[in-house]
């Protein structure tokens, strides 16, 4: 900067090297540009244009000659040979007048080039670098403080020097080492200058760094925020639990409290707990008089702070079953990160949470930890309920669907329910349904038996109509009319989270709490199925008839005779080259097919003499967990190990391992595992599968943090864009960027899958 | 009375939306019926739409970075075609919205006008696209020392299949290397240089440049592939140059695409650009069988073309034109965006979310957005 404004300004006059006609003609279109492109740019184009008309190196305001500027990196200028003194350049900016600063992208209003050259150094105050005194007694100075000291002293030997009149060299090198530490003093990581350090040899941190980066101010401490009234656990799932609820450990509940004021009318009430005090459940903390002290409650103060509770004061009181708590879990990529729950205390020392709300935290129970926040105010509490309450966020916003379903074993459970194999005595359903909650079991028909689908329609509404499909194409589809379950089967389809419009339609219909209800009821009715029935998986579902293991032999013999004529093809160069690959590579893709085909013609043998409903199979087919894939590997075979879409390459010198011939394009030796997990894999085949395992493990670590970066990068560009009261986005420039919200201004959360579904208003209308 | 409901409806719905009702509705319905039907699809609407403050960008941004985490890295795809490989995944997103130029794989979808759709010489239109250059129809280069010449081997019947002949090579090199004196003569073909002076590692390097020099085709357009698809043979290329190709008479301009969306911007503006932007990222969380719904993507596009030119959601593209100085300051390189601020006396209205953040105020979207009088404690 201060380089371009000596470059660029006349020596003797202090004008722009601009003829005036010239800086009329450019005035206007550089302003634009700064505005439009920032400063950085129009200083630029400022620098192109002068470059541009500089034609006799005079100046064309005063005729005076001009010399060349040069800056030796970071802080000594020179003209011509000569070096300037920072004193002659802040002269020289001093005289520079208004109008041409403007034009270097400087604004007159608020700053002076001159401004640029200290001539006294601001120190910051201790509590900006404080000292800390360790154990033993010894102080440890904040670095600032280090490079200020230095500066000092430097600043005092060279005034000391100058006045003893010593040798010009002297008094330059001190100079140099002045500017040098003052340098370091703002920013100790410039490109030309090395870093200032320790005595230990460890870089000074100074003002620059402290502003900088992740653990700088602004995003350590400005944008990033700590908190009290939080807590941290391990998690662990409790499926009695509601959906928008949170198991919290006593010993939590015993730390983390929750102000109430007294008033007439709840004193009493709040009295028991200041009796109780901080060590029995339920009691209180503090006790915060109406001028704000706090008092903090013993066994001593117990009573004197009972007698002393009046209107006005606020009691610090332990959690409760139904307060209000924020529940989260990092990393926090969706609004359905943190919701908020209500408390049940509970014993043990872990939080707990219904399993079905695991999908919006994307949590599992194999260590994870979550935290709980308490909300300390009305205001605060009344915003958590209505905008963060888990009902509220069972649509995403991400696809106007549910983000709460059933999964696992309540879906294998609602599955065999719903399927038309299954019935039941009359009592034991009224037992089943009693024991997920549902008391009103008139729905269930006067029979002695009574099928699954009756028993799941008595969850569903009276007046619930729906149809849907199923996962499985074999499975009629999903008929509901009037509230029972005429056709069709319930899977991952229907009651899973993120797919089919059961929920959502649930949602819409009846509301969120009902919806929430009734999906709480359906998640423990499934369960309770299988509880009643037993549910299993056994290494006797992968077992297959012995003609069955035959036909498998004979699928890879016909592939391995396959891939041997094709290789034979390709060695004598018989080979069709596929358009655009090489030979090799055409090679390669076509044996791949082979493979991949015997993979699948294992896999068709093994779903066709897998027992057909054994609980391996269930799981499979209403998509709780496993594919049937997942079955065939453990029946059948594992498969071709690929790894980025190739068979295994070359490890050593022209082989995989170092048990094959050289050059073995055989699958065996590339990859491919002829093995199930249940008979067990050949130690070769083991190596190729923890090949590609470890490919997966890696790309998963390199993609968080990628992944990251781009969230991190979208939040920060879009983050302060909304929609205004004239329905158009804005940003917060007030700059529209959308007339209409996504073209039809259709929030998707409020939407069934994106969209307004007409079809069913069709009917709805139709049907009346 | 029945159309005069509908007719009302159309005025209130936005278009997409009426487009559907028009589709579904039956088309006998009684008066009563389309009158209540209109009131019905009328209110659901209302209860649909955005309300105001709604903190649209950081949904969407949410909607596309959450889905990030599950997306593979796999940068290699089959686009449809086995032959063909194209970045997918997460990196492909990550170019998009990084607003890069250079892309790791460009490639267009060239569609044909009728007869060529229907598979007429397909394959010498492909092949005419492609870009040829000398050494790939010839076989052999030799310099003659003495008379400053270039000799080449033309491999003639690989000139047949591609259909040059002769005189199309004379000119096409007489365009692209001057100075030299260009005769084909039966499989030969010889480059005399024009000046006298100039040694011979001078006519080395005009070999070298000679070799690449461009005969025929659409440069940057490194493979051709023709490809049916959905009843009509389509030319799949890699490289792309999309201004150059709809030049040609036999190609479909309305519905010949490219993957490169500053290519889009250039030639066929930035609404289009825009609309690039949003089925290049569709395509890709398409293929990755997540569900994220279009008007993510339509606000992301929407304010990556807002200022008219394609920009990249990065400190040089949309963060850069942050109104707040603190906003800037907050996502990277705070330092240089506090000197220019200081440079320039910036102020800041703190109209945005960060600054409020950090200054622990309620911040001015959703709720915090009307001013209630309340009192605290």
């Amino acid at each position: 900067m201060i380089l371009t404004l000596l470059r660029y300004t006349c020596r003797d006059c202090s004008r722009i090297l601009l003829p005036t006609a010239r800086i009329e003609q450019y005035c206007d279109r550089l302003k634009r540009l700064g505005k439009d492109k920032g400063p950085d740019v129009m200083r630029k184009k400022l620098k192109d244009i002068i470059t541009a008309s500089k034609s006799s190196g005079k100046c064309p305001h005063c005729k005076a000659k001009q010399k060349k500027i040069m800056l030796e990196k970071p802080s000594t200028f020179f003209e011509d040979d000569k070096r300037i003194s920072p004193i002659e350049i802040r002269s020289r900016f001093e005289k520079l007048n208004d109008g041409d600063i403007e034009l270097f992208g400087l604004n007159p209003a608020a700053v002076r080039p001159e401004w640029m050259i200290l001539t006294v150094l601001p120190i910051p105050p201790v509590t900006m670098r404080p000292s800390i005194t360790l154990e033993t007694g010894e102080r440890s100075e904040d670095d600032l403080t280090h490079k200020l000291g230095d500066i000092v002293r430097i600043n005092q030997r060279l005034f000391e020097n100058i006045n003893a009149g010593a040798p010009e060299i002297i008094v330059e090198d001190l100079w140099d080492l002045l500017q040098y530490h003052i340098t370091t003093f703002f920013d100790n990581d410039v490109a030309q200058l090395p870093p200032a350090r320790h005595r230990s040899g460890q870089p000074l941190k100074t003002l620059s760094e402290r502003i900088k980066s992740k653990e700088g101010r602004i995003r350590h401490n400005l944008t990033g925020k700590r908190t009290n009234f939080s807590a941290r656990t391990v998690i662990s799932p409790d499926p009695m639990l509601g959906l928008s609820e949170v198991g919290v450990p006593d010993i939590m509940a015993m730390k983390l409290t929750v102000p109430e004021r007294v008033t007439e009318w709840n004193i009493n009430y709040l009295k028991e707990f200041v009796r109780k005090g901080p060590k029995s459940y339920p009691g209180a903390n503090y006790v915060v008089r109406p001028d704000g002290k706090k008092k903090k409650l013993t066994d001593d103060t117990v009573e004197a702070s009972v007698e002393e509770l009046q209107p006005g004061y606020i009691v610090e009181r332990h959690l409760m079953d139904g307060d209000i708590a924020m529940f989260n879990r990092q990393p926090s990529l969706h609004r359905m990160s943190m919701m908020c729950h209500s408390v049940r205390v509970l014993p043990c020392k872990t939080l707990r949470l219904n399993p079905a709300v695991c999908f919006p935290y994307n949590a599992d129970f194999d260590g994870d930890e979550m935290n709980l926040h308490i909300p300390q105010t009305e205001e605060a509490r009344a915003e958590a309920e209505l905008l963060t309450l888990v009902g509220t966020q069972m649509i995403s916003p991400r696809y106007g669907l549910s983000v709460i379903g059933c999964i696992q074993d309540a879906i294998s459970g609602n599955y065999i329910l719903s399927r038309n194999d299954f019935s039941m005595s009359k009592s034991e359903a009224i037992d089943l349904l009693a024991s997920v909650g549902v008391i009103d079991v008139s729905k269930l028909p006067k029979k002695d038996t009574v099928s699954g689908k009756e028993i799941f329609s008595v969850l569903l509404p009276d007046d619930f109509s729906f149809s849907g499909r199923s996962r499985s194409r074999e499975e009629p589809d999903v008929v509901i009319k009037s509230g029972r379950l005429v056709s069709g089967v319930m899977d991952k389809n229907n009651l899973g989270e993120g797919s089919g419009l059961l929920l959502r339609n649930l949602h819409k219909k009846y509301g969120r709490q009902f919806a929430l209800d009734v999906l709480g009821k359906m998640f423990k009715l499934g369960i309770a199925v299988l509880m009643k029935r037993g549910f299993t998986t056994a290494l006797s579902d992968t077992d297959l008839p012995q003609e069955a293991k035959l036909q498998i032999q004979g699928v890879f013999q016909r592939a391995e005779q396959d891939v041997t004529e094709l290789v034979a093809q390709y060695n004598s160069g018989r080979l069709d080259i596929l358009p655009g690959r090489t030979l090799r590579e055409t090679l390669e893709l076509k044996i791949l097919e082979v493979l991949n085909k015997a993979r699948d013609e294992t896999g068709k043998i093994v779903a066709m003499n897998v027992e057909s409903y054994s609980h391996t199979v269930v799981m499979a087919i209403s998509g709780a967990r496993g594919t049937p894939l997942n079955l065939a590997q453990m029946a059948g075979c594992v498969g071709q190990q690929a790894l980025r879409g190739k068979r295994i390459e070359n490890g050593y010198n022209g082989r995989t391992l170092s048990c094959f011939r050289r050059d073995d394009l055989s699958p065996e030796a590339r990859g491919f595992i002829k093995s199930s997990f249940k008979s067990g894999l050949k130690p070769a085949e083991f190596f190729f599968q923890s090949v590609v395992g470890r490919d997966a493990l890696m790309d998963t670590a390199l993609r968080t943090p990628k992944s990251g970066y781009l969230y991190r990068r979208l939040a920060n560009a879009l983050q302060d864009l909304k929609v205004e009261y004239d329905e158009t986005v804005r940003d917060s420039g007030g700059r529209i960027v959308q007339f209409v919200y996504g073209e039809d201004g259709i929030d998707v959360s409020k939407s069934e899958g994106g969209v307004l579904n007409i079809k069913r208003v069709v009917s709805e209308v139709l049907e009346k | 009375m029945a159309s005069d409901a509908l007719k009302e409806l159309q005025e209130t719905l936005p278009e997409g939306v009426y487009r559907m009702v028009a589709e579904l509705l039956p088309e006998k319905l009684s008066d009563s019926k389309a009158k209540e039907f209109a009131k019905k699809v009328a209110d659901e609407y209302g209860g649909m739409k955005v309300e105001a403050g709604e903190s649209v960008g950081l949904v969407a941004a949410e909607s596309i970075g959450e889905p990030g985490t599950q997306m593979t890295l796999d940068t290699f795809h089959f686009a449809g075609v086995s032959e063909m490989n194209v970045t997918m995944g997460l990196p492909r997103i990550i170019e998009i919205l990084d607003g890069r130029k250079k892309l790791t794989t460009p490639m267009m979808e060239i569609y044909l006008k009728k007869p060529y759709s229907e598979g007429q010489d397909i394959k010498k239109i492909a092949l005419m696209i492609r870009e040829t250059k000398l050494h790939d129809i010839a076989t052999e280069f030799s310099i003659n020392v003495a008379d400053n010449r270039i000799e080449a081997q033309l491999d003639l019947a690989k000139m047949r299949e591609l259909g040059i002949n002769e005189a199309v090579l004379a000119k096409a090199l007489k365009f692209s290397a001057k100075g030299v004196i260009v005769d084909v003569k039966g499989g030969t073909l010889v480059l005399k240089v024009k000046a006298k002076e100039g040694g011979v590692s001078d006519v080395f390097k005009l070999k070298e440049k000679l070799r690449e020099s461009f005969v025929r085709g659409v440069r940057g357009v490194t493979q051709v592939l023709p490809v049916k698809k959905n009843n009509e043979y389509v030319i799949l290329t890699f490289g792309s140059n999309l201004k150059k190709v709809m030049q040609y008479p036999f190609v479909d301009e309305a519905r010949t695409t490219t993957n490169d969306i500053f290519e889009i911007e250039e030639t066929l503006g930035i609404e289009a650009a825009r609309q690039a932007v949003i089925d290049e990222v569709y395509k890709v969380i398409e293929t990755q069988g997540l569900n994220v719904d279009i008007r993510h993507l339509m606000l992301v596009a929407d304010v990556m073309s807002a200022d008219g030119k394609v920009k990249g959601i990065t400190r040089y593209g949309v963060v850069r034109d942050k109104s707040s100085v603190l906003a800037r300051a907050s996502f990277e390189t705070p330092i240089k965006h506090i000197i220019n601020a200081s440079l320039y006396g910036e102020v800041d209205n703190l109209t945005s979310v960060v600054e409020n953040v950090m200054l622990n105020q309620p911040v001015p979207v959703g709720t915090g957005l009307p001013k209630l009088v309340s009192k605290n404690k």
